[in-house]
């Protein structure tokens, strides 16, 4: 008999339907893996087995163990949810409260379902806390979420969901908010906790790697429809669907062309240092070294990966080379000739034009109360004032041809745009400015696998067309393995290594790049 | 999503979702009458007629002062139109007189009213009249308009005051920011009751100086909030990109940060207004706000006070002040909630 049984379950949201037939099963201790791109309603459906979603309206059966979850009360939910079926979220910085420490939290869990004492429970705390392998877990229990690393309140949460030995845990996207190499970490805790306690798993991802090495079997959802179910091995060898197959091919695959070697660099920074002052009570400040003397040399027509996890200095070492740092930058950076580490700000407006940036969230970097026009427009606005309103209007319409959107959506506004769009108008904005250098901080983490791939031929196919330079900084080296012509690899704010792309990818020389290669790959799970 | 080619702005949906709410857009509605209205107070309710016709001469007494000696009386000074002899004038043959609505000016005092003052409401003076003889009505009329003029005037000169201020330390934050933040701390714990009795005493009251002494401390409740939204913006990378495309601060705060942080300057102005309105009020019952000449609705309620039995005048003038602030509230309401954007239109 199966642990789970979801029978043509359908979630709406007053007259939207999200959740529309989906049926699938899970068995005791089986590792099942639902993935699909953003809005195509996994976290929905799983949600929906802890009936967590507020206001919707169930449709279907959801039997657990038999009993149908859909026709308990909210009170019966309760002994149900924690106990039965305990969950783990993707942000476990929001998903821990921030007031009470972890050992606590774990320990309330307990009492509550276990009925046992304070004292027995804070004990029971500290054993699960070892169990996931925090170190010093007796001080650590004793910790508030904000005094843990990422990962270690990721470490936190499973000990929590782990308390009432759960006989199925749902996962949304617990490794997503993580670097690469903790990603590793808890997806091969979670195995190993798994094997233990013959858990079953319910697995939420957008990632069809970290789903090859993890999940037994695999249902694909896409707009809110569970398209296809197949054991990993089955789906991977032999999709049916188109979308799925489409899912499968958009990993991003090497875009760009080699550059000639060109004597002139466009951009060329020697020993860049940016501190930061860290306020320690009312007068003392101690400096922070978030980048510590880097070079870095960049061609036209060549893109320079920037690759870290976070905190390795890689966004402010970028924002320092355009001058846009709020850090103190040492240092001497010069940009087509010309020195630009002291120029002021005024004296460096002309020359913006010629640098410009893409960021990671188009959702934050577009203000939302203008419209398409006066956002691409504006750089030209001010940098080329003689072009005049209808000279404006047609260098505007170009810019976004060029980046694939119809000039009739000029006088939209950024809400209307579906995330891959406001990346594009983000680089059109970038782009008819005719600059030479762009930097592309993450540009295309916060996409789609799908969306990813079209946004990184785009800018591939523009660096072809202009010849522009890319900083491109990313934790993805898939991403970095597909633009990058030159890599450096960033650790503490120090370049680890650095050289070739394909030298420093195929055949690592440092450890830290070894590790994030493994990491990335997820070929360490077993 | 399904994009159209009309597209609206933010602030075009903020106003179809404001329209949605049935009680806020009805109590816009109301409230842009009642004040259109009081705007015209002069045309509604004034003791002179607004055309006449006297011996074959048409004359627009409400633009001009005629003496009484051209209507046939035996003094040159001002014609009184309530005069029984003059109104006799106008009903002789050929003549006519077109009269407003209401046949007093807030200030004037009938002299040949049929009952002693204070007069319960009648057919001569709808509301009655309060102790020295003005007519409640037009008072109300008048002082209804004063109050919402000078809730208007001081919320703009508040938000202007509280923008500017909550913009500067918003967006240059750090020093600026730090002792900006203590200049408020003190100048916010400043008595302002005590000033406004010390400074009514020494210059006479006037609406103006009512309007500089309460903006002078009414800023900073709003620049608080704008602060706060300025902290928030000023690190989003809209702003960055913005940067990086060579704007200066100006142009940025004007541009992105600006339109962006509005949200509780434009939740905030009906509440802030009706919150002026009875702070005026307030003021003119306790006798420090405006001269005594300026119709006003907290001196009628100072008058209710005073005469409980003519109870005309202080529940009029009560109905009136709660239908202004609760339909300012109702409008208030319906703001903030088109202007959550978790609502969907």
């Amino acid at each position: 008999m199966s642990l789970l049984d979801v029978q043509n379950l359908r979630v709406a949201f007053g007259s939207s339907t999200v959740v529309n037939d989906v049926s699938f099963s899970i068995a005791p201790g089986e590792k099942f893996a639902l993935v699909g791109e953003s809005g195509s309603g996994k976290t929905v459906t799983s949600l929906s087995i802890l009936r967590l979603n507020h206001d919707a309206q169930y449709g279907g059966r959801i039997l657990f163990e038999g009993d149908d979850l859909l026709k308990r009360r909210e009170a019966a939910m309760r002994s149900v949810r924690g106990k039965d079926v305990a969950m783990i979220f993707q942000e476990p910085m929001t998903a821990l409260n921030p007031l009470f420490t972890i050992g606590n939290q774990i320990a309330e869990v307990l009492m509550l379902h276990e009925g046992i004492s304070a004292k027995v429970a804070a004990q029971r705390a500290v054993e699960l806390l070892d169990k996931t392998g925090i170190p010093e877990p007796a001080r650590r229990a004793l910790a508030y979420p904000h005094q843990l690393s990422g990962g270690q309140r990721q470490r936190a949460m499973i000990a929590m969901a782990l308390a009432c030995k759960p006989k199925l845990l749902i996962a949304d996207e617990p490794t997503t908010a993580l670097d690469v190499t903790i990603q590793v970490q808890i997806l091969e805790l979670l195995n190993q906790l798994q094997r233990e306690e013959n858990m079953a798993v319910l697995m939420i991802t957008h990632d069809l790697n970290l789903v090859r090495h993890f999940a037994d079997r695999v249902g694909v959802m896409e707009k809110g429809r569970l398209i296809e179910t197949a054991t990993t091995a089955g789906l991977f060898a032999n999709p049916r669907e188109a979308y799925t197959r489409k899912l499968l091919a958009s990993h991003p695959q090497r875009a760009v062309d080699e550059v000639q070697a060109s004597d002139k660099p466009l951009m060329s920074a020697e020993r860049i240092r940016c501190t930061f002052s860290i306020k320690r009570g009312w007068f003392k400040k101690t400096p922070f070294l978030a980048v510590d003397s880097v070079d870095v040399q960049l061609r036209p027509h060549e893109t320079l990966g920037i690759v870290g996890e976070s905190g390795s200095g890689k966004s402010t070492l970028g924002m320092a080379l355009l001058r846009l740092s709020s850090a103190n930058v040492d240092g001497n950076i010069s940009f087509a000739g010309q020195p630009i580490s002291d120029m002021t700000s005024s004296d460096l407006r002309p020359m913006r034009a010629k640098m410009q940036v893409v960021f990671q969230d188009p959702f934050a970097s577009l203000s939302p109360r203008r419209t398409i026009e006066q956002i691409v427009g504006e750089g030209l606005e001010l940098h080329q004032p003689q072009l005049g309103r209808d000279g404006l209007r047609r260098t505007v319409a170009e810019g976004l041809a060029e980046v694939g959107l119809s000039p009739e959506m000029m006088s939209r506004y950024p809400h209307e745009f579906s995330g891959g769009q406001r990346q594009r108008i983000a680089i059109a904005r970038a782009l008819v400015l005719k600059p030479e250098l762009i930097l592309l901080d993450e540009p295309t983490s916060s996409l789609d696998v799908s969306v990813q791939q079209q946004v990184l031929l785009l800018l591939a196919e523009l660096q072809r067309k202009y010849g522009i330079a890319y900083i491109f900084i990313s934790h993805d080296l898939a991403v970095i393995r597909a633009m990058a012509h030159r890599v450096m690899v960033m650790k503490d704010g120090k370049v680890v290594e650095s050289g070739k792309a394909e030298e420093v990818l195929s055949n690592p020389s440092q450890d830290y790049t070894k590790r994030l290669l493994a990491a990335a790959t997820y070929s360490t799970l077993s | 999503m399904n994009p159209t080619n009309t597209s609206l702005s933010p602030w075009r949906r903020v106003w179809v979702r404001f329209k949605q709410s049935r009680r806020g857009y009805w109590s816009l509605i109301i409230f842009c009458v009642l004040f259109g209205i009081s705007l015209l107070a002069e045309v509604v309710s004034n003791d002179k007629p607004l055309a006449v016709r006297y011996n074959g001469q048409i004359m627009f007494p409400i633009f001009q002062t005629y003496s009484e000696k051209v209507f046939g009386g035996d003094f040159d000074t001002p014609a009184d139109y309530l005069d029984p002899f003059i109104q006799d004038q106008f009903q002789r043959d050929g003549n006519w007189a077109i009269y407003p609505l209401n046949r007093y000016r807030f200030d004037t005092l009938n002299y040949f009213a049929k009952s002693p003052n204070p007069s319960p409401p009648s057919a001569d003076n709808w509301l009655g009249t309060d102790d020295r003889g003005r007519d409640v009505f037009a008072r109300l009329l008048y002082g209804f308009r004063v109050s919402v003029l000078f809730g208007m005037a001081l919320t703009i000169l508040g938000v202007i005051l509280g923008v500017v201020t909550g913009a500067i330390q918003g967006y240059f934050a750090g020093k600026v920011d730090l002792f900006f933040q203590r200049f408020m701390e003190i100048w916010g714990s400043m008595p302002e009751l005590y000033l406004l009795i010390i400074f009514a005493s020494i210059f006479e009251p006037s609406i103006g100086l009512l309007l500089i002494l309460l903006s002078l401390f009414g800023w900073m409740g709003l620049s608080d909030y704008v602060r706060a939204d300025f902290l928030r913006n000023r690190n989003l990378e809209y702003v960055q990109a913005a940067r990086a495309l060579g704007l200066s601060n100006g142009q940025i705060i004007w541009r992105h940060v600006l339109p962006n942080s509005l949200t509780p300057v434009v939740t905030f102005l009906p509440f802030r207004m009706s919150a002026a309105i009875l702070a005026l009020t307030s003021l003119d019952f306790l006798g420090l706000g405006v001269p005594p000449s300026t119709p006003s609705l907290g001196e009628l309620l100072a008058q209710g006070k005073n005469n409980l039995d003519a109870w005309w005048i202080a529940v009029s003038t009560f109905i009136v002040l709660t239908m202004t602030l609760l339909l300012l509230t109702n409008i208030g309401d319906a703001l903030r909630n088109a202007l959550d954007v978790r609502r969907k239109a």
